[in-house]
């Protein structure tokens, strides 16, 4: 599971946020795009690519991307 | 998976009823501002539901179904040999509502009743543990009712939940009819996800005191009590969107049921963004899955027939049908049920 192709995942859920501002590093819930709503289509997003399902703890705990992906990571 | 197949049984109508009272997502005083309220309007689909006046239960609601869909069979009360009512909005915490259901509706002593506590999987389930009953012949017609007063269960102070909630009762009469092809039905259940839906004090294991009557800052628009349904929305979310196409396709798989052949796929009313991400995952057209969460929101184990009321009632009626429900929820429980129906008699919305 390749952490680049996880990213690149994970920024397509954003429609006004400029994609270089995504990196492994981001603290994604700073983002001024970030939403519930966008939670909701990160959650769909690594169920339908990674089959993992990811909990309101998991995304509330996450801080950086980075996080997220070793979470799904473990799991897939 | 627990796959059941029930046979000699099938729905003769289904009916439902609401509360006249509507309440709108675009008056609701939840809201920061215009944004945030369009924002949420948007993303769940859900612009209004009914609201049940002081005074009203879940079991009037569903009252009023029963006894307008018994008049519409022409049924005589003496014949109904059970009923079974499922809600987590019961009249008491005793006697079961079932109970005071048999005498209101004037039914016969010799008549099985009981309730069953389950939330958005209530009208799944409740449907195998009634049909199981029929399918050997003992008796030969029952009545389901279904509902539940979900705007109590959600604080007026919960911004992320209560504009998603509405209340609604269904009663659904089924019979004995040997050589019917009856239900194909899949049931399942996940209590780790216990605390993702749930109401925290008021039963036996945190019983009211004081405190559970305090408003509690949750953070994020959620103000309610201890006595409130407190609600993870992207836990369920993600149990949701994983477990409901499994399920579909899982009783599709077993009892070799063709996906392109249903008529109608009336799942469970939770809101739109959940809803088309299960429908996308299964691939099914948009104009096989109804929709009543706009007008209705989010009516727990009333959601199944309340839709197929509200939407397909013509349908129903006029020409047989091949529909597969889906329901998933609180519990975590959750389930799909695969049935014909021919011409079924299908009273219109009664509103109270």
């Amino acid at each position: 599971m390749d952490i680049k192709d996880f990213i690149a995942n994970f920024a397509e859920q954003f429609e006004e946020t400029d994609v270089n501002d995504i990196q492994a590093t981001t603290v994604f819930k700073d983002l001024d795009e970030w939403s519930s709503l966008l939670a909701l289509s990160v959650i769909a997003m690594v169920d339908e690519e990674y089959d993992v399902a990811l909990k309101g703890d998991d995304i509330r705990s996450a801080q950086t991307v980075e996080d997220l992906y070793k979470l799904v990571k473990e799991r897939a | 998976m627990a796959f059941l197949k029930i046979d000699n049984v099938s729905i003769c109508g289904i009916a439902a009823c609401v509360p006249k009272n509507v309440e709108r997502n675009s008056e609701s005083p939840l809201f920061a501002d215009e944004k945030e309220r369009q924002n949420l309007i948007e993303s769940t689909g859900i612009e209004e539901k009914r609201v049940a006046p002081e005074g009203c239960c879940s079991s009037d609601l569903c009252y009023s179904a029963a006894d307008k869909l018994v008049a519409d069979l022409q049924w005589s009360k003496d014949e109904i040999d059970a009923l079974v009512f499922v809600s987590q909005t019961p009249d008491y915490i005793l006697p079961a509502t079932a109970c005071i259901l048999q005498n209101r509706l004037g039914l016969k002593k010799d008549c099985l009743a009981f309730d069953i506590s389950l939330g958005c999987s209530g009208w799944v389930y409740g449907m195998s543990v009634i049909s199981s009953l029929l399918s050997n012949g003992g008796i030969k017609k029952t009545l389901l009712l279904c509902g539940d007063l979900t705007t109590r269960q959600n604080c007026y102070r919960d911004k992320t939940s209560y504009p998603l909630f509405g209340d609604a009762g269904t009663a659904t009469a089924l019979q004995y009819e040997e050589g019917a092809d009856g239900f194909r039905i899949h049931l399942a259940t996940d209590g780790a996800g216990a605390d993702t839906i749930i109401i925290p004090d008021g039963g036996y294991r945190n019983p009211t005191t004081v405190e559970s009557l305090k408003f509690e800052d949750l953070g994020s628009g959620k103000i309610m009590t201890r006595l409130h349904s407190r609600l993870d929305g992207m836990s369920v979310f993600s149990f949701a969107i994983s477990k409901a196409p499994k399920s579909v396709k899982g009783l599709c798989e077993h009892f070799g049921i063709d996906i392109n052949e249903i008529d109608c796929f009336p799942f469970h009313q939770a809101n739109m963004f959940l809803n088309e991400t299960v429908r996308k995952k299964l691939k099914i057209d948009a104009e096989k899955m109804p929709y009543c969460m706009k007008e209705f929101g989010n009516t727990s184990c009333a959601s199944l027939p309340l839709t197929l009321v509200v939407t397909r009632r013509e349908e129903l009626q006029s020409k047989p049908m091949k529909v597969l429900g889906c329901a998933f929820g609180v519990g975590l429980s959750w389930g799909s049920i695969y049935f014909k129906t021919e011409k079924i008699v299908v009273p219109e919305l009664i509103e109270i």
